[in-house]
């Protein structure tokens, strides 16, 4: 991955702990004890967010937390627009999420797309009591209507700009970088 | 990967690793409730058979519904000695109604490449098997095969089959199934030996990229994995070994030579298997033979292969992208 | 009569001369030859050879003339530089009785491009079993001398015995086209590597060369004369040489294509590549050469096979064996062995020219170019160099393995018997 020019942090490693510690509390509230609650991840940054709620929530509950993946790139809407991509996992926690409460977690809510093939996917997967949204950063610019239920750090931004998470299970280190699009060749100026 | 999926040759290690890595998550939808994506829908795929094998068939038409893709079923039933107009007016025929990929398998060698090079069509090609040339997703299908039982599913993932021997056994010469095996599992790295008898191995196998021996039992008791091919019955005829029993006795596995392989080692066939000739049914039967797994895991790698051939606005280069858009 | 004063030509690739041609005679050979109530034809350094001979070629008609006629295919070969060619007796009905051979005689004089010395079938429909008529073929209008089953060989080594022996009572040659029928089953290609990994059926060289030594050894033992079709491998150029050693009255010929390429190309699975015998490799491709420049191969013969699209647009198994050769045949030689330095253009005259007339007895043909011979001449730009564009054949067919191919030299002029069949490389 390149570098990206004047890239800057907008969070640092401990304001993410601190973001998902307090989505974790608002979780336990909003799903009151959080007992029928499964955590899926949207690979790859999401699955590692994911997991680590659920270590979060499972010292708040002391009860083991059901957590998985679902990879939404065969439901993709844009599938068609380049190559294909390598598929991710998708592992469903043992008891399946028929009648439980499917918290997806992800880690940019931007055009809302990724979210509704996530929708689709878990459609084929089972039949959810209800689903909720966690992402660590809302950049706006939604194209569906689509919204998070717990938000780590509302980031208003501009389309020329790109927002860029890190975590330390894959990139080394966690931050969020807000950069600029590196202007495209050819493109009009 | 290039458009067209001609020849195992064609495929660099890391084109098929990320075949093989892509069937592994294919194989996961068939646990699932809804053994279904939406991958290719609104595209088309035609299964162009001018020979018959319901088999195959039926395999690519599996993993085209489970993407989802429009199927339509060609049989030329017995027109596999059909001259070639037919072959280009039937895939002109079927393009103009807007096909997106032609599976095609044909008696001629060399017909899919045809197909692919000839500027008769617009369409990807699928080679489901031409002549006694190749039949590459077989060769796929095989390797996915060895790669979970000798490697291991989740552990295989990424992995190529280094160092693994692979012994095939039987008619090489008139196989698509060894040649497409031979060049795929020597580009992902294990060491293949072919055994035969000489009249059953072509002129010019020395220069292919393996071993060969007329000894079964000496080759036995170092292969990871025994693939055992078809030998039809007609080519005692031709005087291509003299009894089917002397077949069997020289090149047949049978129980007694089953033990002399390694624990792990395991057996492997393409189908349709022809009990008494080359294999027996203790062998045919027993757990370490994969013939089962391999019809199960040929969905799933056809599905790999259409969706990096067709799930995207152009075939999947050696490393698919990582995901840009959230 | 016309009189054309052809000026300043390397006669045979020597110093440059002039030629006067008066009627259908050449009328003086030498330098500086008065143009008065000539046509001039500046030569300009071009090379002029003897009007080439082709003892096979495939015109036919009758019964294919959606991919060739008499007409067609003469006009092919004056655009080639030919002023003979032998036909081939496989046609439909295959050319086994006189009416058949005098049929193709008379469409040859007809067409006025080139003479056609009709070759007769050896054996009834080709099928080996019976003699044909070779006497009646002989002793018709069309005096055929050169017999052949070509396309199939005479393969009962009873059959071939008789044949070799029944012609000499009136000086005939039984011409092979060796291949052994059972080695050749299913036969798509050379065997070899590439057979190996493309899956097609392999034609063994052995499958040549046992016929090719069985034939040699007939004749010998019958004291007759035998002419092998198209030597395609290193192991029959070693028997034919072996067999000039011993004294056997054994000639030889080999086509252009077998003298450029190899089966590398079929990996193409285009048919264009499929010819009888196949392309072998690039060690039978040398071979053959080398034998052409020392005499052990006796002529160049086009083996010109004419197909329609339609029987080479198709999968590899399905098309038919064959190429068109008379429109690119010298340009092939030129680039084998007169670029190469193997041989001159005397011996491009020789092997072209003179020693296929012989083979083939072909009077007026193949004679020296001087003063007294008759007018038939081929004019080469050999500083030409071109792209092969198939477009441009009077052939009616267009299955040629050189499409797109740069090759050397370009016939501009062929007379024959004085009368101009193309100037500057257009037919008349």
């Amino acid at each position: 991955m390149d570098k990206q020019q004047n890239a800057r942090p907008v969070l640092e490693g401990p304001d993410i702990a601190r973001v998902l510690t307090r989505i974790a509390h608002e979780i336990v509230e909003r799903a009151k004890g959080a007992d029928d609650v499964v955590l899926l991840g949207i690979p790859t940054r999401g699955v590692f967010l994911a997991r680590r709620l659920a270590d979060k929530l499972e010292q708040i509950t002391e009860r083991k937390m059901p957590v998985g993946s679902l990879d939404i790139t065969m439901y993709r809407d844009d599938l068609r627009m380049h190559p294909p991509r390598a598929l991710a996992r998708t592992e469903i926690p043992g008891d399946g999420i028929d009648g439980r409460l499917v918290v997806l977690v992800d880690d940019v809510l931007f055009s809302g797309r990724t979210i509704r093939a996530a929708l689709d996917a878990l459609n084929d997967i089972g039949r959810p009591r209800a689903v909720q949204l966690a992402v660590l950063v809302d950049r706006g610019h939604r194209e569906l209507p689509i919204r998070a239920d717990y938000v780590g750090k509302n980031l208003p931004t501009s389309l020329r700009e790109t927002v860029k998470v890190q975590l330390a299970e894959e990139d080394g280190r966690d931050t969020v970088l807000l950069g600029a699009k590196p202007a495209a060749p050819g493109a009009h100026p | 990967m290039q458009r067209h999926l001609i020849s195992a040759a064609d495929l660099t290690r890391d084109d098929a690793v990320l075949i093989l890595d892509t069937a592994e998550e294919m194989a996961r939808v068939a646990d699932r409730p809804i053994k279904k994506l939406p991958t290719l829908r609104g595209r088309t795929v035609v299964n162009l058979f001018f020979e018959d094998s319901t088999r195959t068939r039926i395999s690519f038409e599996a993993a085209e519904k489970r993407l989802s893709a429009d199927v339509i079923n060609f049989t030329a039933k017995g027109s596999s000695v059909s001259k070639g107009e037919s072959l280009k007016d039937t895939a002109q025929t079927l393009e103009a109604m807007g096909v997106d990929a032609v599976v095609i398998r044909h008696s001629a060698s060399g017909a899919p490449y045809r197909l692919a090079t000839s500027g008769w069509i617009d369409a990807a090609v699928v080679n489901a098997g031409d002549g006694t040339h190749q039949h590459p997703t077989q060769a796929l299908l095989d390797a996915f095969t060895m790669r979970r039982r000798l490697v291991g599913r989740d552990a295989g993932l990424g992995k190529d089959l280094d160092g693994r021997r692979i012994t095939l056994v039987g008619d090489i010469l008139h196989s698509r199934v060894a040649r497409s095996n031979v060049d795929l599992l020597h580009t992902l790295g294990a060491e293949v030996t072919l055994v035969a008898p000489p009249t059953l191995l072509p002129v010019g196998v020395e220069t292919w990229p393996c071993e060969v021996s007329y000894d079964l039992d000496s080759t036995l008791p170092k292969s990871d994995a025994v693939m055992l091919l078809r030998v039809q019955r007609e080519r005692m005829n031709a005087a291509f070994f003299p009894t089917e029993r002397e077949y069997s006795r020289r090149y047949g596995l049978d129980g007694d030579r089953m033990a002399k392989m390694p624990d792990h080692a395991i057996v492997m066939h393409p189908g349709p298997m022809v009990r008494g000739m080359e294999i027996t049914a203790e062998v045919a039967d027993s757990d370490r033979c994969t013939v089962v797994e391999q019809v199960t895991n040929g969905v799933s790698i056809r599905m790999a292969v259409l969706y990096l051939l067709l799930g995207g606005n152009e075939p999947a280069v050696s490393h698919a992208r990582p995901t840009e858009e959230k | 009569m016309s009189k054309t004063l052809i000026r300043g030509a390397k006669v045979l690739g020597g110093e440059p001369q002039d030629v006067l041609i008066d009627g259908a005679v050449v009328e003086a050979v030498g330098r500086n030859l008065s143009a008065e109530g000539a046509e001039v034809v500046e030569a300009d350094g071009k090379v002029l050879l003897p009007g080439l001979v082709d003892l096979h070629t495939h015109l036919r008609e009758p019964g294919r003339e959606d991919s060739e006629t008499v007409l067609t295919g003469t006009r092919a070969a004056a655009s080639g530089g030919y002023t003979n060619v032998f036909a081939m007796a496989n046609t439909f009905p295959v050319a086994d009785t006189a009416g058949v051979v005098e049929q193709v005689w008379r469409l040859g004089q007809e067409s006025g491009y080139c003479d056609v010395q009709p070759i007769g079938a050896v054996t009834v429909g080709l099928e080996g079993a019976k003699l044909a008529e070779l006497g009646a073929m002989h002793e018709s209008a069309a005096g055929v001398t050169v017999f052949s089953d070509d396309g199939k060989c005479v393969h009962d080594a009873v059959i071939m015995r008789r044949a070799l022996e029944y012609v000499k009572a009136f000086g005939g040659v039984v011409a092979q086209h060796a291949q052994e029928p059972r080695l050749t089953e299913g036969a798509q290609m050379n065997e070899g590597v590439v057979s190996a990994e493309l899956g097609l059926g392999g034609w063994p060289a052995v499958a040549e060369e046992s016929i090719v030594a069985r034939d040699v050894l007939l004749a010998e033992h019958v004291g007759s004369r035998v002419h092998i079709c198209h030597l395609s491998t290193a192991g029959s150029v070693e028997i034919v040489r072996w067999a000039k050693s011993r004294g056997i009255d054994v000639t030889a010929e080999v086509t252009p294509h077998h003298l450029l390429l190899t089966d590398e190309l079929v990996r193409s699975y285009d048919p264009v590549f499929k010819v009888n015998p196949p392309l072998r490799t690039e060690r039978d491709v040398m071979a053959l050469r080398e034998a052409l420049a020392d005499g052990t191969i006796d002529i160049v013969a086009t083996d010109h096979a004419p197909h329609p699209h339609e029987d080479k647009d198709c999968e590899w198994a399905a098309a038919a064996m064959g190429m068109v050769g008379l429109e690119t045949a010298l340009s092939v030689v030129q680039a084998t062995m007169v670029d190469t330095g193997l041989l001159d253009w005397a011996g491009v005259a020789d092997r072209m020219s003179f020693k296929p007339a012989q083979i083939g007895q072909a009077t007026g043909h193949g004679r020296p170019v001087s003063a007294g011979e008759p007018a038939n001449l081929t004019l080469v730009d050999a500083a030409y160099r071109g792209q092969v564009d198939p477009a441009g054949f009077a052939s009616r067919s267009r299955n040629t393995p050189y499409e797109g191919r740069e090759l050397p030299g370009r016939v501009t002029h062929t007379w024959l018997r004085g009368k101009a069949t193309l100037v500057d490389g257009k037919l008349t």
